[in-house]
């Protein structure tokens, strides 16, 4: 006989899927222009931040799974996506330290708690970086001017601060596009913000590669194209509509859209399979959700950024949309 | 017939039971009450006026004996009585010779969590605030009280310009709070970087506090240098 | 089968004729108010930004706790069923007004800073728990250890949290520094998400050494 088993199963009799580990290795693939982009504007302090948050998510990972003794899940490479998304929201002269306890507060209370990969409720790396936006709100407004002549030989002095030592302020606060117009009503020209010749987080600066690394996504169908289109329509519209009553006090509709960490998280982190609805019409709504919040938090709140906020909130309330929009189930009448 | 009889006579018994235990215990815990209260009440009033008096201090350094003056409805400045129950707005410290040293005064307004109440010293000689203190505040610990502690944010006070126009009724220049660093005229304060809200907080205290009060205290300078 | 019996009777005989210090240890570590019971967590959460805040808040409810205990089982059989917890709660706020004049009269600074929280003793349901769980149907001696050993237990447990948020968000213990002046604080252990985190970690810990035990003691009865 040969030395062959016979598969029995129920159908469907696919043939082979894409898997988890897939997924998340293009994802990573698609991450990473946008990255490289981090590197190249800010030098050594982005590279180290980078490295730095993905070894600390893969390792906390590891131990974890050791700690509660489960098979190790660093293969499916979402801990690398968690560091790598965390290292991108972070300024790049963001000292080591912090950002190596927020990969560990980003995988153990943003994944690991809930039941680890699949059950998380919020996006993981937003959940790190709230943490640290929280913990140390000085260091993570503290920015770094770009393009420096000499950023491939030093780095910022902040960067290897001793850990849980204060890092010496060396780069210059609240000076980020959107800082400048919310405080100083400066705005800046849009070919500088999608081409990323600004000051601002490590990732988020080139909005032309993240959205290339997104349609990149979606040509495989490795993700939901409506959430990003979603949340950049409303954001455009709503937007759009407050610089039509004064265009004094509200920022034109490009301007938000190309600013801050609007792209990043419209593209990568709202996309979160786990923490976003499931039905189509869902996700919609919970882009609509998340748009409104963005302009709601850039405009009227505190801060001058709020994509994270919006997200998380939106995170929140993913599960409700999906309870509210409900798709009839075949053959069960009209409601 | 027998039930009936029965609820009769136990009821009463139950309600009047109820009533001695509830009565006697509030009795009892009443006593107690007024008690602790006699006992510490004295000592409560002391510890409260020791740190008004050490907060006087600080914002009027040198001051010995000290006044304190209410606004009344017509704008002007009565003396009252410490065990007054009216508002206090303002205390004039002197030195051990009856010297007019400088006015404390009451003000508050909106911070980051919450009222923020504070005391701050005004110097009618210089026409310039000479520090101030923290009576009550919410703001974030670690980082909206820095308020109290940055020595970089109280030497901002050290001569604050407050300066009246010759009318003697409008301040020259408001109180500005600008970045940190930024200050270059007498009348800025330089604000805390991640304390934003909370330093202009007490610049906008601060600026509407004077714009009442200078012009008032100048008007009754002699009224106050009086010992 | 013969397992749930034999935990019940256990449970029964220590009540019964264990000593003294176990009805003691029982409060302040085997059913620990806070880590264990998880009960009257309005004020763990909300005054243990320092140690000294929580330190200060953890020995007022104690005091409240034995008083009331005290007073409560010396009064257990002159309490009519029907109104007997309107007289708890007339006793409980009793000592709570006390211990509000008693700190105030002791440090201004330290009332303000535990603010409504003194007041809001009188709801903590660790005390009205105590009074009708125990106190009532107890006697004297034993209601006092009682009460020390739960109110010990609880300021032990405020001080675990209050120490953690002191040491991380302000670098000091007691309001004494204890890292080098260029230490970072931690800011969000000072917010109420800090009392969260901090408790999430105390709750872990407590857990974890339970479960250890628990281990042990299955492994020794095994072979």
């Amino acid at each position: 006989m040969l030395n062959k088993t016979l598969n029995i199963s129920t159908s469907p009799h696919a043939v082979q899927g894409v898997s988890t580990a897939d997924i998340m290795r293009n994802v990573v693939w698609a991450l990473l222009p946008a990255a490289f982009f981090g590197v190249y504007a800010f030098g050594l302090s982005a590279l180290f931040l980078l490295i730095t948050t993905t070894v600390s998510a893969v390792l906390t990972e590891h131990f974890l799974c050791r700690f509660s003794n489960k098979e190790s899940t660093v293969s499916d490479w979402s801990a690398v996506i968690t560091g790598l998304l965390l290292g991108m929201t972070l300024p790049p002269n963001f000292p080591l330290w912090m950002a190596f306890l927020g990969g560990v507060i980003s995988i153990t209370l943003g994944k690991f708690i809930f039941g680890g990969l699949g059950c998380n409720v919020f996006n993981p790396a937003l959940v790190g970086r709230a943490f640290l936006q929280a913990a140390f709100p000085v260091a993570i407004t503290t920015w770094y001017p770009a393009f420096l002549p000499d950023r491939f030989s030093t780095y910022s002095v902040a960067t290897f601060t001793l850990p849980f030592m204060e890092p010496a302020l060396d780069g210059f606060t609240g000076a980020t596009p959107l800082a400048a117009f919310k405080f100083s009503h400066q705005a800046t020209a849009i070919p500088e913000l999608a081409l990323g010749l600004i000051s601002g987080s490590t990732g988020e600066t080139c909005a032309v590669l993240i959205i290339l690394g997104g349609l990149y996504l979606i040509a495989r169908n490795m993700m939901n194209w409506r959430i990003p289109a979603s949340i950049l329509l409303t954001v455009f519209a709503f937007c759009g509509l407050l610089n039509l009553i004064n265009s004094e006090l509200y920022p034109t509709p490009l301007f938000m859209l190309f600013s801050g960490g609007l792209m990043l998280g419209a593209v990568f982190m709202a996309t979160d399979l786990v923490a976003s609805p499931v039905t189509p019409l869902g996700n919609w709504v919970y882009g609509a959700i998340i748009g409104l919040l963005v302009v709601v938090i850039r405009i009227w709140g505190g801060l001058p950024e709020g994509v994270m906020y919006a997200v998380l909130l939106g995170n929140a309330i993913s599960p409700h949309i999906d309870n509210l929009i409900k798709p009839r189930v075949y053959g069960t009448g009209k409601r | 017939m027998q039930t009936m009889s029965q609820a009769d006579t136990t009821e009463p018994t139950i309600s009047l039971k109820m009533l001695k235990a509830m009565v006697g215990i509030g009795i009892v815990c009443a006593c107690l009450i007024a008690l602790t209260f006699e006992y510490t009440l004295p000592r409560i009033e002391n510890l409260k006026a020791e740190a008004l008096n050490k907060a006087i201090s600080i914002v009027i350094p040198g001051m010995v004996t000290k006044k304190t003056f209410g606004v009344d409805r017509n704008n002007n400045l009565l003396e009252v009585n410490n065990k007054d129950k009216s508002p206090h707005l303002l205390y004039a410290g002197y030195d051990e010779n009856g010297k007019l040293m400088g006015l404390a005064v009451e003000a508050s307004g909106i911070g980051f969590g919450g009222v923020l109440r504070i005391l701050y010293g005004y110097d009618p000689e210089k026409q310039a605030i000479t520090g101030f203190h923290v009576l009550e505040s919410k703001e974030t610990p670690g980082l909206g009280d820095k308020i109290e502690k940055s020595s970089d944010f109280l030497e901002n006070f050290r001569a604050l310009d407050v300066s009246l126009n010759e009318d003697n009724v409008t301040l020259k220049h408001k109180i500005t709070v600008v970045k940190n660093g930024a200050k270059k005229n007498p009348w800025e304060i330089d604000g805390i970087t991640g304390a934003t809200i909370s330093s202009r907080a007490i610049g906008n205290i601060l600026a509407d506090s004077t714009r009442q009060m200078a012009p008032l205290i100048n008007r009754h300078k002699s009224n106050l240098e009086k010992n | 089968m013969s397992v749930p019996a034999k935990t019940k009777t256990g449970f029964l005989d220590s009540l019964e004729k264990s000593p003294a210090t176990d009805i003691f240890l029982k409060g302040l570590w085997r059913k620990n108010p806070t880590f264990v019971q998880v009960i009257g967590m309005c004020p763990v959460l909300a005054v243990s930004n320092t140690a000294e805040n929580a330190l200060a808040m953890g020995l007022a409810t104690a005091f409240v706790l034995l008083m009331s205990n005290t007073l409560v089982s010396i009064l257990r059989f002159v309490i009519p069923k029907q109104v007997r917890i309107s007289c708890y709660i007339l006793i409980i706020a009793t000592f709570v007004t006390m211990a509000d004049y008693a700190i105030q009269a002791m440090s201004v600074e330290l009332h303000k800073a535990l603010g409504a929280f003194i007041s809001l003793i009188v709801v903590n349901c660790l005390i009205l728990g105590r009074a009708e769980a125990f106190a009532s149907k107890n006697t004297v001696e034993t209601s006092v250890l009682d009460a020390l050993g739960m109110g010990a237990g609880f300021t032990f447990a405020l001080f675990c949290l209050g120490a953690v948020r002191e040491l991380l968000g302000n670098g000091s213990l007691f309001g004494i520094a204890v890292f080098p002046a260029s230490f970072q604080e931690w800011v969000v252990m000072m917010l109420p998400a800090g009392g969260f985190f901090t408790l999430a970690l105390w709750l872990f810990i407590f857990n974890a050494v339970k479960r250890a035990k628990q281990n042990k003691e299955r492994g020794k009865a095994l072979p």
